[in-house]
């Protein structure tokens, strides 16, 4: 099994998500080089957060253009697991491989703080092993983490189950204090139609080792890990 | 010659928490009437042969705009020589622009 991490210019939680990925997780871990058309040989590909081309244009908008990302599409067209974190959220929204825009926070402020938030759908290979109504913590670090999409789209992601995860209370109620940059009806995180496709603006890879002061996160990734693992035992047997 | 003059905005009806800044700042300064400030992104591109509107406007529906959240509105003049801006309000800026052809 070998995970993939893009490294955009710009992207600054690369050598997070690779350090828990690698020390953590200890699976083979590979950078992708966002000027490489190629990314063969990986069973999954993560977006790390930061600020890809500077967030020029609009936060993801030019990184959706890069070279690597028609490998990206393919690989997610063919069913291969795709995690946008933060920023990296914001360049699948761009790229149209996720549904729905980010706007700037309602409140004005760069958010950086630990939040909670509910898991609301397991389809996905990085929630398959929580369960749904799971409350996590993890830090949220964004100024443009507002999601929008217009009513009939709204309408379609929440009817697809496409919301993967909700801003809450630690209490696990969808309440309109715990959102912390106005995204509609407190949507943290969205997938794909057929869920092999997730971004969501929290960081599991900060809330995923004891001394961080939450291990949350790393259920993900260790749901990542066991989603692979029961298909290639499906595949030998 | 051409450049295409593009300015995209957010959609009415959008959340500009930024042009809600802005327009606190403009009342701290005592312009208290201003109302409904949105900012929005001008551009220029130019190209040698000039961009038909079609091809213009399929570039602000695939990158330079994002259609869910944001509209856009271009038009094409010549290339403008760039001019120094002396800050001081009353006094005439850089010259006239001289008269093209517009491609």
């Amino acid at each position: 099994m070998r995970l993939g991490v893009v490294v955009f210019p710009g992207s600054n939680c690369d050598r997070d998500c690779v350090h828990v990925l690698r020390h953590v997780l200890g699976r083979d871990v590979v950078e992708l080089w966002h000027g490489d058309p190629a990314i063969e040989g990986v069973d999954a590909v993560v977006l790390p957060g930061g600020f890809a081309y500077g967030d020029y244009l609009r936060a993801g908008a030019v990184a959706a253009t890069s070279p690597i990302m028609p490998a990206v599409r393919a690989f997610a067209a063919s069913g291969g697991p795709v995690l946008g974190i933060c920023n990296g959220f914001q360049v699948l929204l761009e790229a149209g491989m996720l549904p729905g825009a980010m706007l700037r926070n309602h409140v004005l402020k760069f958010q950086c703080k630990p939040v909670h938030i509910r898991v609301e759908s397991t389809r996905t290979p990085f929630t398959h092993g929580l369960r749904e109504g799971q409350v996590l913590r993890m830090p949220i670090a964004h100024g443009e983490g507002n999601y929008f999409a217009p009513d009939p789209l709204l309408a379609t992601i929440q009817e697809s189950e496409q919301v993967a995860f909700r801003y809450c209370d630690a209490h696990g109620r969808v309440v309109s204090e715990a959102n912390p940059n106005g995204s509609l009806n407190n949507i943290a995180g969205v997938c794909s139609p057929q869920g092999n496709v997730l971004g969501l603006m929290p960081h599991p890879e900060r809330a995923s080792e004891e001394v961080l002061g939450s291990t949350d996160g790393r259920m993900l990734f260790e749901s990542l890990v066991a989603w692979l693992e029961s298909r290639r035992a499906v595949v030998v047997g | 010659m051409a450049t295409v003059r593009i300015i995209v905005t957010l959609k009415p009806g959008i959340l500009d928490a930024a042009g809600q800044a802005v327009q606190q700042g403009l009342h701290a300064l005592g312009y208290e009437a201003v109302t409904n400030v949105r900012i929005g992104r001008y551009l220029e591109v130019t190209l040698p042969d000039g961009l038909s509107p079609q091809e213009t406007n399929e570039m602000c529906e695939r990158f330079l705009a994002n259609p869910l959240i944001e509209e856009w509105r271009f038009d094409v003049s010549p290339p403008r020589t760039p001019r120094v801006s002396r800050g001081s309000g009353g006094e005439a800026r850089g010259t006239k622009p001289e008269a093209r052809d517009i491609h």
